[in-house]
């Protein structure tokens, strides 16, 4: 079709035509350029400014500081801990519970699906803060059960150790029945036959579990891993509010410690090396998962 | 052969499944028991006096104060924030949904230059942490000074708009809006309605319980919502209830019964919410996961 065939007021309709997707496009594009991409660039060029002398230009002052910063190795070992324990726990325990929940001889169902699912729907701090009482060292809830028991009761919020183990507690609390959702959705789309198939050559229920349904649910595994993996990293509102990121830093996570340096020591500069830090690792962690799930494609 | 081999087994079929089915149902409810006690602890304790809280060996079961803690949270602010709370969230998912159905309408339903570097540029994003954005955001917000008010920090408009074009929904709007036949949009412009027409008349009421789905989705993203708000709402009359209640923990005598009363009080719209929209609830947790 040559378009000088065209008379103009075709011209102006193909023209108007042309422009229509970026008008539908244009609001979206307007509020991401100046709330996301802006502050994405701008953040990135505050981590190359030196917090003393701003004016003396490009300068890596706030990342070799970064680097032999021991708060910020705290925050980035604490971070990773977090993730090396909660994310398979969590995403363990909802595997089992979608695999239980998905037996068609079950009354029920939907019921425990929506109790699980609830935890999902709570604010973080909520989370932070039932637990935080729950969890209190002399007058918990948990330590009290634990002394029924005959045990002493456990520092849950003024030792490293416990601390850690009560973030992770409520962490997993709070996505365990989101990932179960999701893995239950899953499993409902593997086909009946491949089962019957496998019974037919003799397997039984551990077997059929490795050799169809994890195959089967691959990449939604490998999107639970990275989606939880990227939210471990981001962590905020659960230490910030659980621990205090206490004691002593030892459940600080890179996000607090970010929001520590930016808003209460007003070091905007060093923070930025910060975030950009975390950019990194999380595109690092992201990349090293969907690596190891091609390889194991192969 | 065969029936010799059942009774082999040692045990009828039913009877062995009849005693996994119980295990089965005793893991199951043990697990129910995890996942709604600390929502019926929270409700205890809310309904304690400050006093009782934190007393040894704690209470299992409901106080009185319940009234008190209320009358007492409300004294303090709280019906400004749940007002904050509601206005922001209300407001965000309304547009963020608009917004978003615009942007998935252009990238299902028309192919332009540079389509495929924006759609993936929102969905980059969607892996950058948002902390990397707050200090410039901030500075930001404190540089604009339209509108009357001296700057941005402290205003409803810092909170909805930079999280406004949700990447996440444009992608689930694009998804949607992929199967919607071609051949109904076109019959509408052969009738000789405008874009904006077809969009409006045609497009978006098929695509209503995408919709729901996604407000439900946003309203909840923004009433949970912690940090930015946490940064930006530096006036106590402008606080959303989260930063609210953070506010009392940080006070040198913590009344926890108002606190949990206060967080109570947050996670109760959305239980009802949740518990009314199950269906909605669940598709916008699943449309991130398993369509992708």
């Amino acid at each position: 079709m040559g378009s000088q065939m065209l008379t103009p007021a075709e011209r102006r309709h193909q023209w108007r035509r042309r422009l229509t997707p970026y008008m539908f496009l244009l609001p979206a594009l307007l509020v991401f350029g100046i709330f996301m991409l802006y502050p994405i660039v701008s953040s990135l060029q505050l981590s190359f400014e030196s917090q003393l002398n701003p004016n003396s230009g490009f300068s890596f002052d706030n990342y070799r500081r970064l680097f032999g910063d021991k708060v910020f190795r705290k925050a980035l070992t604490n971070t990773v801990f977090l993730l090396l324990f909660q994310v398979p726990l969590q995403l363990g325990l909802a595997m089992v519970l979608a695999v239980i929940l998905n037996n068609a001889v079950l009354k029920f169902r939907t019921v425990f699906r929506l109790i699980y699912f609830l935890p999902a729907i709570t604010a973080l701090f909520a989370v932070a803060l039932i637990f935080r009482l729950l969890l209190n060292d002399e007058k918990g809830l948990v330590n009290y059960v634990l002394n029924g028991l005959g045990i002493q009761s456990v520092p849950w919020l003024s030792n490293a150790w416990p601390a850690k183990f009560s973030l992770i507690t409520a962490i997993t609390w709070r996505w365990t029945g989101y990932n179960m959702v999701i893995y239950l959705a899953s499993l409902q789309s593997i086909p009946d036959e491949l089962y019957e198939a496998a019974e037919l050559d003799g397997a039984g229920a551990w077997a059929k579990f490795w050799s169809i349904t994890v195959p089967m649910m691959r990449p939604t595994i490998l999107l639970t891993t990275v989606l939880s993996t990227i939210g471990t990293l981001q962590i905020f509102d659960e230490p910030y509010l659980l621990t205090r990121s206490g004691p002593s830093n030892e459940t600080l996570s890179m996000a607090t410690l970010l929001y520590r340096t930016a808003f209460q020591s007003a070091e905007i500069n060093y923070a930025s090396a910060i975030a950009y830090v975390m950019v990194l690792i999380i595109a690092a962690f992201s990349l090293l998962q969907f690596r190891l799930a091609q390889r194991g494609e192969d | 052969m065969a029936k010799t081999k059942l009774a082999n087994d040692g045990m009828p079929k039913s009877l062995v499944s009849r005693f996994q089915r119980i295990m089965i149902y005793i893991v199951l409810v043990i697990g129910a028991f995890f996942s709604l006690f600390p929502f019926y602890y929270m409700f205890v304790q809310a309904s304690q006096p400050s006093s009782e809280v934190l007393r040894f060996p704690p209470h299992l079961w409901f106080g009185s104060s319940a009234w008190a803690n209320i009358q007492g949270l409300f004294a303090n602010g709280f019906g400004r924030s749940l007002f904050n709370s509601a206005f922001i969230a209300v407001v965000y998912a309304s547009l963020s949904v608009f917004i978003a159905s615009l942007a998935g309408y252009a990238f299902a339903k028309f192919r332009f230059r540079g389509r495929s570097v924006l759609f993936g540029m929102f969905l980059l994003v969607l892996m950058i942490p948002y902390h990397v954005t707050a200090v410039p955001l901030f500075q930001l917000m404190a540089k604009i000074t339209f509108f009357g008010n001296p700057t941005w920090i402290s205003s409803y408009q810092a909170v909805i708009l930079p999280a406004l074009a949700n990447p996440f929904g444009i992608f689930l709007m694009r998804q949607s809006m992929q199967a919607l036949p071609d051949d109904l949009l076109d019959a509408a412009r052969m009738d000789g309605a405008s874009e904006w027409r077809v969009f409006t008349k045609v497009a978006l009421p098929t695509m209503r319980p995408t919709l729901a789905a996604l407000a439900i989705y946003s309203f909840m993203f923004q009433w949970n919502s912690f940090f930015w708000p946490l940064i930006i709402m530096r006036d106590k009359a402008m606080e959303t209830l989260p930063v609210r209640i953070n506010a009392l923990v940080g006070l040198s005598i913590i009344d926890y019964g108002q606190l949990m009363m206060g967080t109570a009080l947050t996670t109760l719209p959305i239980m009802m919410i949740f518990i009314a929209f199950q269906r909605q609830f669940i598709s916008g947790a699943l449309a991130g996961a398993v369509k992708g």
